[in-house]
């Protein structure tokens, strides 16, 4: 009902502005493919990615849809299921290029189903804008055809560095006095972020006195928090998905482990602060993109905008914040608008030489593509839960509030 | 190895290392003394356990989200994978009961996958957990901590243990269970009916298994697709410890998530799956230069 209303508002104003969008209900449609995982594994997050397609598709119909010369269009999407598997996200992706005859590429979910699709898209030629992988294994690889809004997997947790770093100094020590104890899972995303603390730790001069691979299966990381307890660093880094992310910040906090500076992934996504409360005071948290963030655009308003009508349209997300996952989403489906309308042209080479082009200032921040195809104008940003909020602390010009240190 | 050195350093430590093992012991033990049971009774080699084990955890979990009294949960999912095995087995292992190793093994490794997905769509794939407001209590510097929910979850897994051993020692259906393990012809010529042994025993089984997992959520995480976990740990203890050696089990369990600490703690954690099989490996290979030793006449 809430979105009928919405939409029935949307459509009075646009109304109301004129003859530009009076066009709106002629224009044509440019089709779109995704394989998405709605089921298996990723199914949450795919669902978050798939609404925020939608949501900006929705969005750009609104604002007249993609204007092209004298004609408009507006996106549609062909989804099909992935079922969270590489083998056949890869096969969907062909039959959307060979059956559908699909032009043009939404990213599926996950570092993993992008590694399987990429080949695929590279072999047809057909330009891919992907929101949601972020190992840096997909941008070394010479594709011509990927792009992705998000910023790569190393950067996640390397500000977390910095951030000690510049807090040593305050304190009269030398940056290279910290001491980095490093946990992460054996995956290609977390072992990104193992590489990425590591080269600004060295940059540093600081001392990795603990650097252990998480199980696949974690539920029990009390070996490790021993060993912390009785090093005692200053920094202690965490990246396993979110059961790194709920057993780290368990144990941490039923083991009383006291450590300056704890910085994690994944935090929303194991729901850290509904699941253990105090426990998770003062854990520094990363994300790709922020509600209270001071990014703007004209489609979508600014970052706090955007949450605020993507929550009217989409209600069952009205209790919680709107993840990253879905605001990406969108902003990679703002990118094909932008390039069709500098491409002006339904050529899918020119479209992907537009991509490639792109400097775009949006809601999730700024889009600009290196020649690998991924996103060098948007820093990553960090957060600390305190008292059981989400506060932007790090990097300094967005950070909303100052950072607790040292943690409890 | 520094990581040695550590455990020389701060001796303290071994201790803590070892009460850690034998918490998550007793609850490797509990899923172990289940499979012993069907084991040792039907001759079935349940490889959906560590699954059971889940399942009990996410009812445990959905009845706390439901606003219940988390310990409450416990008795429930004692209860619901009470009704959830017997299913299982009048569809499936009652079937397969009376074949070859292999249809069983088959036929419970597909419950295992079907368990696994039938969560994950019906929960989700996020990890999940219950956090009881208890404190944690200190020793030596704060270099001990006994988390209270932990300690409870031990409590109650050991309490269920000593409830099973006495049940299969004085109770009817017990000693019934006892005969049939023994010799299930004969039971049956002496009027025990089988059948009925077997169902109330996969249902006793996967009851224990259901209250483990309740405990579980309780002081760990559970996950749709960490079942594998508590089944090969298990297998390792109930190969270790040995068919209808009950003490043994429990012994073993303990054992098994001590040594998976030290382990963990010398050789990193990432290696902790790996030392259990390795310990199932070397156990394997005892037993068969015991079984040199005292070579028995063919059955």
């Amino acid at each position: 009902m809430k979105t009928l209303k919405t939409l029935g508002a949307a459509l009075v104003a646009t109304m109301t502005v004129g003859a530009g969008s009076a066009l709106a209900a002629e224009c044509e449609t440019i089709t779109l493919g995704s394989a998405i995982s709605l089921t298996g594994k990723y199914a949450t997050n795919g669902v978050h990615a798939k609404n925020g397609y939608e949501f900006a598709i929705q969005k750009i119909d609104e604002n007249g849809g993609i204007k092209m010369g004298d004609k408009c269009y507006n996106f549609s999407v062909i989804y099909y299921d992935d079922e969270s598997k590489g083998d056949r996200g890869a096969t969907l992706a062909e039959r959307l290029i060979n059956q559908d005859g699909v032009q043009y590429m939404l990213g599926p979910y996950s570092s993993g189903l992008t590694k399987a699709i990429a080949p695929v898209t590279e072999q047809y030629g057909i330009p891919m804008v992907e929101a949601e992988g972020a190992s840096r294994s997909l941008f070394n690889k010479g594709y011509k055809y990927l792009f992705a809004v998000l910023s790569t997997s190393e950067q996640y947790l390397a500000s977390a560095v910095t951030l000690a770093a510049e807090k040593a100094q305050e304190s009269g020590k030398e940056a290279s006095s910290v001491k980095v104890a490093i946990a992460v899972e054996n995956d290609p995303f977390s072992l990104d972020i193992r590489a990425g603390v590591k080269e600004d730790a060295e940059k540093y001069g600081m001392k990795i006195v603990l650097d252990e691979k998480l199980p696949r299966d974690l539920s029990d990381m009390s070996a490790i928090l021993t060993k912390v307890k009785l090093i005692r660093p200053d920094v202690l880094v965490v990246s396993g998905h979110s059961k790194g992310a709920a057993t780290a910040v368990r144990q941490i906090g039923e083991q009383k482990v006291k450590v300056p500076m704890i910085a994690v992934t994944h935090c929303e996504a194991a729901d850290v602060v509904g699941n253990f409360g105090d426990f998770a005071n003062d854990i520094l948290c990363s994300t790709q993109w922020a509600e209270t963030l001071t990014y703007e655009d004209p489609i979508f308003g600014s970052a706090a905008n955007y949450e605020k009508e993507f929550k009217e349209a989409f209600p069952e997300y009205t209790n919680k914040t709107v993840p990253y996952q879905v605001a990406q989403a969108s902003a990679a489906v703002y990118v094909f608008k932008d390039a069709f309308e500098r491409a002006n042209s339904l050529d899918k080479d020119a479209v992907r030489d537009a991509i490639a082009e792109t400097e775009l200032a949006t809601f999730y921040g700024n889009i600009k593509f290196s020649e690998n195809g991924n996103n060098i104008a948007k820093p990553m940003v960090l957060r600390q839960i305190q008292d059981g909020k989400y506060n932007v602390v790090a990097p300094s010009e967005f950070a909303s509030h100052k950072l607790n240190w040292p943690r409890n | 190895m520094s990581n040695i050195g550590l455990l020389i350093d701060f001796p303290i430590v071994n201790l803590k290392i070892i009460i850690d093992g034998v918490m998550i012991g007793a609850l490797f033990a509990l899923a172990a003394y289940g499979l012993a049971l069907v084991w040792g009774v039907m001759n079935v080699k349940n490889l959906a356990q560590g699954d059971f084990v889940i399942a009990g955890g996410y009812i445990a979990w959905y009845l706390a989200n439901m606003g219940l009294p988390p310990l409450l949960g416990i008795p429930i999912a004692f209860i619901v994978m009470w009704g959830i095995g017997w299913l299982t087995y009048k569809l499936v292992i009652k079937r397969v009961i009376e074949r070859d190793l292999f249809t069983s093994l088959l036929a419970t490794f597909g419950l295992a996958i079907m368990f696994a997905q039938l969560m994950n769509l019906m929960f989700g794939s996020d990890t999940q957990s219950i956090q009881l407001d208890y404190d944690t209590l200190d020793f030596a510097d704060g270099l001990i901590n006994l988390p209270m929910a932990q300690l409870l979850g031990m409590t109650m897994a050991l309490a269920m243990a000593f409830g099973v051993i006495l049940f299969m020692k004085r109770s009817r259906m017990g000693q019934a269970i006892r005969a049939t393990a023994q010799d299930a012809r004969a039971a049956r010529v002496l009027g025990i009916d089988t059948d009925k042994v077997y169902s109330f025993t996969f249902s006793l089984n996967a009851a224990i298994c259901g209250a483990a997992g309740a405990i579980i959520v309780m002081a760990w995480v559970i996950q749709p697709f960490y079942g594998i976990t508590y089944s090969v740990r298990a297998f390792v203890i109930v190969t270790a410890a040995g068919l209808g050696n009950l003490p043994g089990v429990i012994a073993a369990g303990l054992g098994i998530g001590a040594l998976e600490q030290y382990g963990s703690h010398i050789f990193g954690i990432g290696y902790q799956q790996a030392i259990a099989v390795l310990l199932l490996i070397l156990v394997l290979f005892i037993r068969l230069l015991q079984q040199r030793r005292n070579r028995q006449v063919l059955q």
